[in-house]
């Protein structure tokens, strides 16, 4: 059994990703500590996965567009507090939902799901 | 029990009431955020309680090895224990204190600084050392619940470790594999304190029942092993929608489909478990351990249909995720941490008014968990419809008619605070009036004259 957990393991540490086209830029990182130390994710999903008290964010950037978002993250609304983020910051954190919108769709298409249940999601 | 087990045990119990007082003050964050942004906003109130769940229930499972662990082992407290228990409460501690100060890491379940992790390695590794140590001391064949310990002891720390791989930027070079690995470790990590809180749900009813052969048997065993597999493989129901590799999904998918067995096992042994439970119905301990097999078996049916991609599509990023988180936290682990202290402190000897109000606190923790449970399940299947079916893009007009399911959940929640509050209450009662067993007192008191007559003597001789 413990064999197979580390080879099961390993085989998704290399080929989760097996593409890894995407890399991060230094802005993207420095988008993704600040969502981190800001902790974004408490109300927000990527892929579904997060708070649910604000919306999903994985897609908003091709969605709604980055000046959307800019408004949102920049001054807060009733139910999303203001930050105080900086210019620099809000550009960075705008890379990296940028960034993280072209990995990929969060919502799975009716067409994807196979008979058997499962879905063929394939390459990006 | 000595000293520093009992202000273990104090402290686990006194982290159960910070995660019910937080998660019902921010479920009124969540409903009110314009009233709570300024002083205590979700962002900062979601970790809190979140951080007091998961440690509660690590601390909780591993307050119950500890102590059966002298049992089973024939073992004394020891050194490296002590370095566990005192540094994971000032590392747990420290960890709310910079919540306060809203210094997070942002990571799910894990949302403090990362170099706090670095204590709590320590502090594991500490127990780790101790447990293997007297296990070395046990003879051959050992009972399912030591293996259930070991796993979850060992396994914890691999998913611990698996969950700060993040900070080799090889493993941040592509934000799927990041996520990937990132609910890999988690949803392995809850396989870990299940099969540690499991092993101590079976180590109870065996000394209940006064019958070793449950932990022995053959058919324990297979479920173990259908657990373990499930614990190491199907974690990956939580990114289903994810474009990784498909072979992550195709295989959670097939593993998660082998729990049926166990669900079909429950409604088998239905009947034989109710006369078990009519047999046992003035044990405190066991209430809590039926009662938790009722949300195992509510519970397991939940993440069975969850699991099917098909169905995951609807309830994923839902509430129901939630319902389903709260199940297992309160209806399972909770349930079986709260009989597994109870057992310690031998609340079924406490005076029967104590013992009343426990059982008032555990009928209104019943009647409240199932309404916070439906709430969520009603407001996730809302949400999953207009979000999925309707194809709704505004989030707010989305969220409208879930509010007020959340609005039932919320008030469901201060009457199950109530509830499990009335329960340590009486528990920190019978921690107070705690006595060790007899004989150590008339060891304890023999050795205390005889150190008595001793100094006597050399003061006469001195005069």
């Amino acid at each position: 059994m413990s064999v197979v957990f580390a080879l099961y393991s390993f085989a998704v540490y290399a080929f989760s990703d097996v593409q890894r086209k995407n890399k991060p830029s230094d802005e993207v990182t420095a988008g993704w500590k600040t969502w981190q130390e800001k902790n974004c994710q408490s109300c927000h999903q990527l892929y579904g996965l997060g708070g649910y008290m604000g919306p999903d964010l994985t897609n908003t950037a091709s969605d709604k567009g980055k000046e959307y978002m800019r408004s949102f993250i920049r001054y807060g609304t009733g139910k999303m507090p203001n930050f105080h983020l900086n210019e620099q910051e809000v550009n960075e954190l705008l890379a990296f939902l940028s960034w993280v919108d072209k990995s990929g769709r969060s919502k799975v298409a009716d067409s994807l799901v196979h008979w058997t249940g499962s879905y063929r999601i394939s390459k990006r | 029990m000595s000293r520093s087990h009992k202000i273990f045990i104090g402290f686990a119990l006194a982290l159960l009431l910070t995660t019910l007082f937080f998660g019902m003050i921010a479920s009124f964050a969540f409903l009110y955020p314009e009233v709570y942004n300024k002083y205590l906003p979700f962002y900062q109130l979601r970790p809190m309680h979140v951080s007091a769940a998961l440690f509660w229930i690590i601390t909780g499972a591993t307050a119950g090895i500890l102590h059966f662990k002298k049992d089973v082992f024939q073992a004394k407290e020891t050194t490296s224990e002590k370095v566990f228990i005192y540094l994971w409460i000032a590392t747990v501690v420290s960890i709310f204190i910079f919540y306060a100060f809203k210094k997070f890491g942002g990571r799910e379940y894990w949302e403090f600084p990362p170099f706090l992790g670095i204590p709590i390695l320590i502090a594991w590794l500490s127990l780790m050392f101790g447990y293997f140590q007297a296990w070395t001391k046990r003879t051959k064949n050992p009972p399912l619940y030591v293996w259930q310990w070991s796993t979850g002891i060992v396994f914890f720390l691999i998913t611990f470790l698996e969950q700060n791989l993040y900070q080799i930027p090889w493993f941040r070079q592509s934000f799927l594999t990041e996520i990937t690995i990132q609910w890999k470790s988690n949803g392995a990590m809850v396989g870990a304190w299940n099969q540690m809180i499991y092993g101590t749900a079976l180590f109870i009813m065996t000394r209940i029942l006064g019958d070793e052969s449950v932990a022995i048997s053959k058919r324990a065993f297979a479920f173990y092993f259908i657990g373990l597999t499930n614990l190491m493989l199907n974690w990956g129901h939580h990114i289903y929608n994810l474009p990784a590799t498909s072979f992550i999904r195709h295989t959670a998918y097939a593993v998660s489909m082998t729990e049926w067995i166990i669900f079909i096992a429950i409604c088998m042994d239905f009947r034989s478990k109710l006369s078990e439970a009519r047999k046992f119905k003035h044990l405190i301990a066991h209430r809590f351990m039926m009662y938790a097999e009722f949300w195992v078996y509510l519970n397991l049916f939940l993440a069975l249909l969850m699991s099917i991609p098909a169905i995951n599509r609807y309830t994923h990023g839902t509430h129901i995720t939630v319902a389903h988180a709260m199940g297992a936290t309160i209806g399972i682990n909770t349930m079986i941490l709260l009989g597994s202290l109870g057992y310690i402190l031998k609340v079924d000897e406490l005076h029967e008014s104590n013992r009343k109000m426990i059982l008032k606190g555990l009928s209104i923790a019943k009647i409240s968990l199932l309404v916070f449970w439906l709430a969520l399940v009603v407001a996730g299947l809302l949400k999953g419809y207009r979000d999925v079916a309707l194809g709704m893009t505004n989030f707010q007009e989305m969220m409208q008619p879930v509010i007020t399911s959340l609005k039932v959940f919320s008030f469901a929640g201060i009457s199950l605070f109530a509830g499990i509050a009335i329960i340590c209450w009486n528990y920190f009662i019978a921690l107070k009036k705690y006595h060790t067993p007899p004989q150590n007192i008339l060891i304890d008191s023999a050795a205390l004259k005889l150190v008595k007559k001793q100094k006597l003597e050399q003061v006469i001789e001195q005069i």
